[in-house]
């Protein structure tokens, strides 16, 4: 699986920011950002290399941070794709809590979602014939 | 099952006429021999025949702590000392001392009232009662043994400190009953725990009477798991008596108050009017018997309310709640009193968010603002935006189901709240000067 940083942060001006200056300071390179915000508070959700040990320096620095499994899921180009997956899961009761797109370097997209399946969930998704992403294709593993 | 049933039990109405002849007498020691009441009697235009009904109580002035601070030494004894059998003293770590007297009979009394709450978890003649409160100026130790003495029970004055040896005295002597504060109970429990025991189940143990310093539910609980207890909160302060002024019976659902000793009303801190039974203020305590020092509406500035209705124990007291905290912390938030202690029971019965908490009071428009500040547990998952929210919305409903009025919650990056050993400081005020 994909494991994402995740960090919680107060919605105050300058927070972003300073959390990615704790990450850059680690020396670890971020490779994709999203932020979900609300009017209180907002959480960062990274691709980054090493994310364990993002996670670990950042909660070292006062930060509420974790590593979040994800899937991510190669995006066919064709119309329909995306539709796809998500009926996919709908119909195996698999909820989607969130998800977003990312562009690889080699050009292709992949669909990171955070579900509540469990690990077996990629597994099933391969044997249906979707392409799943590897982690080593996004980051450097740790 | 009683101390004295034909007290304890006595129908209401005969209760009141108890009060009120008690209430007369009380007035009339307090003038005829305290030249400080009668000063303050004489200067609010009232005099003990005045007093008819309860209502005329409320023309009688107050005692508060400071008076008692400025009588010192004798100021407020009504007898002379050869009537004098025991002289007990507060600490004065916040000025003067208040000194307080008592006659055999006082004593003799205060015995009585300890030992109604002895009889409450289960105690009698055949119960041997350890006393680990301190004993000397400080009311815990020789008022709990003045309870067990009154009972007949074999009591051990182990005091406090030396706590491995009180475990072992617990253990070798089968103690049934022991008294002493919260926060040593809890030490005691976890010393004999560190020693090899199980004292909830190897000890002969039964029922603690805890009591002269704030304790949590939670805390409560832990005590009476660790050492298998049934829990009696005693309530009391030594300017009124000292332990036992309530106590709380096996229905745990408050402390019945010794009302043939004591009166006691619940006024608005405020506007010091009375309030509904059921309804929080402060507790406004009146002696009905105390012959040495007779205190006449004494405010405590402790914070509680009364509990009307008949207790399934059988006995006719009124009760008196769990203290809620001092007066002085309380806070007038849109008009309505709230104590932080009432936020810390919401925010602690939340397991998805650490116990520190902050509350930010402000001035919007003419409204103040209150917004409750709390942490996730680590573990929380944060990751979803949902899940916060939806903690958001549970805290806050729960929240305004306690105090009545709306707060904000706001969750908070984890070390915002400031970490403190000892006081912390829960409460930051930014509202307008004319808003406090
Ligand atoms: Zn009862």
């Amino acid at each position: 699986m994909i494991l994402q940083l995740s960090v919680f942060m107060q919605n105050e001006r300058g927070r972003m920011a300073d959390a990615c200056r704790t990450i850059a300071d680690a020396g670890i390179d971020i490779h994709a950002l999203f932020v979900a915000d609300t009017e209180q508070f907002g959480v960062l959700r990274a691709l980054c290399d090493t994310p364990a040990t993002a996670a670990e320096r950042m909660q070292q620095a006062g930060w509420r941070a974790t590593v979040t499994p994800v899937i991510g899921v190669r995006v066919d180009d064709v119309p329909g794709g995306l539709a796809a997956l998500l009926t996919f899961l709908d119909e195996r009761d698999v909820n989607v809590e969130y998800g977003y797109c990312v562009s690889l370097e080699d050009g292709s997209a992949v669909n990171i979602l955070k579900t509540d399946g469990d690990k077996a969930l990629e597994a099933v998704l391969a044997e249906a014939g979707f392409a799943i992403a590897r982690p080593e294709e996004i980051y450097d593993i740790d | 099952m009683y101390f004295q049933p034909e007290i304890e039990t006595m129908p209401r109405e005969e209760l009141f006429q108890l009060q009120l002849e008690r209430i007369g007498e009380t007035l009339r020691n307090a003038y005829e021999n305290v030249p400080f009441y009668r000063q303050q009697f004489d200067e609010a235009g009232v005099r003990p025949e005045d007093f008819r009904s309860f209502e005329d109580l409320q023309r009688f002035p107050f005692l508060v702590k400071q008076d008692m601070r400025d009588a010192y030494p004798y100021g407020l004894f009504a007898r002379p000392n050869k009537d004098v059998a025991r002289i007990h003293a507060s600490s004065g770590t916040t000025g003067q001392a208040t000194v307080v007297g008592h006659t055999a009979a006082d004593l003799r009394n205060w015995g009585d009232c300890f030992a109604r709450g002895i009889a409450m978890v289960g105690g009698s003649a055949d119960s041997t009662l350890q006393v680990s409160y301190g004993y000397g100026l400080f009311t815990g130790g020789l008022g709990a043994h003045a309870g067990g003495e009154a009972m007949g029970c074999t009591v051990i004055p182990t005091s406090s400190g030396n706590t491995k040896r009180q475990v072992q005295m617990m253990r070798d002597l089968g103690t049934d009953i022991l008294a002493c504060t919260p926060s040593y109970a809890l030490f005691i429990a976890d010393t004999a725990i560190e020693m090899g025991y199980d004292p909830a189940k190897d000890f002969k143990i039964s029922a603690g009477i805890f009591g002269a310093e704030p304790c949590s539910q939670n805390m409560r609980d832990e005590i009476s798991e660790k050492l298998g207890i049934q829990y009696c909160d005693v309530y009391g302060l030594s300017e009124v008596m000292g332990p036992g002024v309530a106590m709380e019976c096996a229905e745990r659902n408050g402390l019945h108050i010794a009302e043939d000793h004591f009166y006691c009303e619940i006024l608005d801190p405020d506007t010091l009017a009375p309030v509904p039974d059921g309804e929080w203020g402060e507790l406004v305590i009146t002696t009905l018997t105390r012959e040495c020092c007779p205190l006449v509406r004494y405010r405590t500035r402790d914070v509680t309310r009364i509990i009307s209705e008949p207790c399934a124990c059988g006995r006719t007291h009124r009760k008196i709640d769990k203290l809620r905290g001092r007066t002085d912390d309380m806070l007038i938030l849109r008009g309505v009193n709230v104590f932080p202690s009432q936020i810390e029971q919401v925010i602690t019965s939340f397991e998805e968010v650490v116990p520190h908490y902050q509350i930010v009071l402000s001035t919007r428009g003419p409204l103040d603002h209150i917004e409750v500040q709390v942490e996730t547990v680590p573990e929380f998952p944060f990751d979803e935006v949902r899940k916060l929210e939806d903690l958001r919305k549970r805290l806050a409903a729960e929240l305004k189901g306690n105090l009545q009025i709306a707060v904000d919650v706001k969750i908070v990056e984890p070390k915002t709240i400031a970490r403190s050993e000892g006081k912390a400081k829960r409460v930051i005020d930014n509202r307008e000067a004319g808003n406090r």
